[in-house]
């Protein structure tokens, strides 16, 4: 037995594939630019990375507005009730069909282990990637600041990989737990239509 | 209108007749508009002390002196006179008189060779008068005809007759007109100072790498100020001389100008006007990506990105090894071989050389206070030695990465007392090297011109010479593009001190981020491998 509920507004699924998509160009660019491989020419690629990075930081500025207009952010606050079950089913619950053990409704879209991830996504790797290359971007204005006494551009580029490498390994599981919902492609649906099937 | 008719009769004359005598014809008719285009207000060949046949250089000098009181006594004062210079920083005593290097190595002992490219007549051994006017070469920077020209051996004078030169070869220099000469002079030009500085080290492009005679019509490729065609530059639009006293020696390099003497002005005290922030400022870059190229300016001089190559018209001598001098033909004479490019790879004289166009620079940190190996200096003979150092760091807060062309060479040293020797070169003697190939007479003879002690015996050294990269300034489009430093193989690769995205990291990070990320996707693809099986599983039941 399905039912259909209405999950992602359109504003959000918006905001989820231009996001996706610029994220996506900042990595590859920004791996161009860490010397991992030649795809756009490194000119090109700094380019690039600096108009994608300026374009997330525009599309934030809204889903920020957005988040806390419509009271969306509380979907963020973070729970450790069926932490452990969520664990349970991905490590064997999925394979022996179990139900989930987590039921989606508007009010609560994300399960308990997305709700963490997410959190952590905001609170660590966001920070880290926008403060790091923020001073990166303005690298030419440390002087003028006062900071180039005690900031080396090889921290600031240290940080902004390490939080680089932390996003790709998310986007990787992201992308995979994807296909875990109730059938292989109904989160993807949801994502795209806003309906999302559920038990 | 009446040029272009001008210019199809020239076409005409010299596809239908004889070129040289048209050409000529042109000539001689362009030169008045020329002259009086000039906005000089002097015209020396109105000058009566002037009217006369000179049969000396001094004689010419002792007539220019008679109006410019002051002008032989400020050449006195100058490098270009005393072939000397005091370094400030490090108190040491340099200049052509007194330094060693790897080239035709020093120029005491064969003067009246080395002096050709001398402001001066007659400085034929060490009893030169440097305090004599008369002696100051006014037409060898004045001369605007092209015909005045020293000749090595005759110890600063040009040829008073015609004679053969290079000896042997047939070749007729003939005798320059001096009045003429001297009823001609102008303003320094491209051609006056490269008379010498063109020819450094014994040849066209042979010394600097940056500075050779395809300078005196350079395309705008090659000299993006210099260009006929374009900013029309001569050397002393940037060594904007005041009284004889020339800015802009490499003796001590103004490495990095603060953007308070951005003023290009004639006789300044403070700053330097040949450099490139005297007319560019310490912010350069106005357009695309302006604030990210202005900061690479803070750590790269211009020259780094805007000079990407050296040698670019003519080959330049990178390497000379005295070691192999005397080597003769099956015949016993001295003989003479060229590489695939027909340039010299060999000489009896001199030894082994090498060329190479389009040279790639060396890049070093560089704070303008270089370090020699005198004559005096100890060696040590198991190391190559730094005829001279280039100091900076990445730390010293006034250093900048330089490009420079790097100049190595074997030449003699004693082994006895590990220095360098002063050995006798030329002259009309037994001793001179290129006339008996003898090294220990020409070592010996040398060495006691200087008064110098040596042991008696010697052997050879390997030395290397640093050449800071100047001039040939390519025009904006030329310039080091972003991936010439930012991807591998990079252009700074072997700098220290630099952070350069794109060829620097942190290797452990790389390890880890790369790991984890190949393992999480291992892991997503076993779990997702896992669930494929165990639904068809479940479908079979």
């Amino acid at each position: 037995m399905t039912e259909r509920i209405y999950v992602f507004k359109r504003f959000e699924r918006f905001w989820h594939w231009s996001q996706a998509l610029l994220i996506i160009t900042l990595m590859l660019t920004g791996f161009e630019i860490h010397g991992t491989y030649r795809l756009f020419g490194f000119e090109s690629a700094v380019n690039t990375h600096t108009i994608a990075a300026w374009s997330l930081v525009t599309l934030w500025v809204f889903a920020i507005f957005w988040h806390f207009t419509t009271g969306e952010w509380k979907q963020y606050i973070p729970t450790f009730d069926k932490v452990g079950a969520m664990f349970r089913y991905y490590l064997t619950g999925i394979f022996t069909h179990a139900p989930h053990p987590f039921r989606q409704t508007t009010l609560r879209k994300h399960n308990p282990l997305q709700r963490l991830a997410y959190l952590g996504f905001w609170l660590v790797m966001s920070p880290l990637i926008w403060f790091s290359g923020w001073f990166y971007l303005f690298y030419d204005s440390w002087a003028d600041w006062g900071v180039d006494a005690w900031l080396s551009l090889e921290w600031v580029a240290f940080f902004h990989t390490l939080g680089a490498f932390m996003i790709l390994i998310f986007f990787i599981a992201h992308v995979y737990l994807a296909t875990a919902g109730h059938t292989p492609t109904s989160h993807i649906k949801a994502m795209i239509t806003g309906w999302e099937e559920v038990e | 209108m009446l040029t272009r008719y001008a210019g199809m009769l020239l076409v005409l004359a010299i596809t239908l007749f004889p070129a040289v005598p048209a050409l000529a014809a042109a000539d001689t008719q362009a030169a008045p508009s020329v002259r009086s285009a000039s906005k000089s207000t002097a015209d020396h060949a109105s000058f009566k002390i002037l009217q006369q046949e000179f049969k000396s250089g001094p004689e010419v000098t002792r007539a220019c002196l008679t109006c410019h009181t002051e002008a032989a006594k400020q050449v006195l004062r100058s490098k270009h006179w005393t072939w000397e210079f005091l370094n400030p920083t490090t108190q040491q005593r340099l200049g052509k008189k007194h330094v060693i290097n790897n080239f035709c190595t020093a120029v005491p002992s064969n003067y009246a060779f080395c002096t050709a490219c001398h402001v001066g007549y007659g400085w034929k051994d060490q009893n030169f008068d440097f305090g004599a006017q008369e002696n100051v070469d006014c037409l060898v920077c004045h001369d605007t005809t092209g015909s005045y020209r020293k000749l090595p051996g005759l110890a600063g004078h040009p040829n008073y007759q015609d004679m053969e030169f290079p000896p042997k070869s047939g070749r007729i220099v003939k005798a320059p007109d001096l009045g003429k000469v001297a009823r001609a002079v102008g303003k320094t030009s491209r051609d006056t100072c490269g008379a010498c500085h063109f020819y450094g080290g014994g040849g066209d492009a042979v010394k600097h790498g940056d500075l050779d005679s395809s300078l005196e019509q350079p395309g705008k490729y090659l000299d993006v100020h210099m260009a006929k065609d374009g900013l029309n530059f001569t050397c002393g639009t940037c060594h904007l001389t005041s009284g004889h006293d020339v800015p802009g020696s490499r003796y001590a390099v103004t490495v990095a100008q603060s953007d308070t003497a951005r003023m290009h002005m004639r006789g300044r005290q403070e700053g330097n006007p040949a450099t490139c922030e005297s007319c560019h400022g310490d912010k350069p870059h106005q357009h695309r990506q302006a604030d990210r190229l202005n900061s690479h300016a803070r750590k790269l001089a211009c020259q780094t990105c805007h000079i990407p190559e050296f040698a670019r018209a003519k080959p330049t001598k990178m390497m000379w090894d005295w070691s192999t001098v005397g080597r003769m033909d099956k015949d016993g004479k001295p003989y003479k071989l060229k590489d695939s490019s027909g340039y010299e790879s060999y000489d009896s004289r001199k030894g082994h050389f090498a060329y190479e166009s389009n040279v790639i620079p060396k890049y070093v940190w560089f704070n303008g206070e270089i370090n020699y190996t005198l004559r005096e200096t100890k060696l040590d003979p198991s190391q190559v030695i730094q005829i001279n150092r280039f100091e900076g760091s990445p730390d010293d807060g006034r250093s900048k990465v330089w490009p420079i062309k790097r100049f190595v060479g074997k030449q003699p040293y004693d082994i006895g007392n590990n220095q360098l020797v002063v050995f006798h070169t030329w002259g009309p003697d037994d001793s001179a090297l290129w006339t008996n190939f003898n090294w220990d007479k020409a070592i010996e003879f040398g060495m006691r011109e200087i008064g110098a002690e040596y042991s008696g015996q010697f052997a050879f050294v390997s030395t290397e010479m640093s050449w800071p990269i100047t001039h040939m300034v390519a025009p904006k489009e030329d310039a080091l593009a972003c991936k010439q430093c930012h991807t591998a193989p990079g252009r700074l690769d072997q700098v220290p001190g630099l952070y350069i995205p794109g060829r620097h990291g942190h290797a452990l990070l790389d390890t880890l981020g790369w790991s984890f990320a190949g393992l999480a996707l291992l892991g997503v693809i076993a779990h997702g491998a896992g669930r494929i099986v165990t639904s068809r599983r479940k479908e079979e039941q």
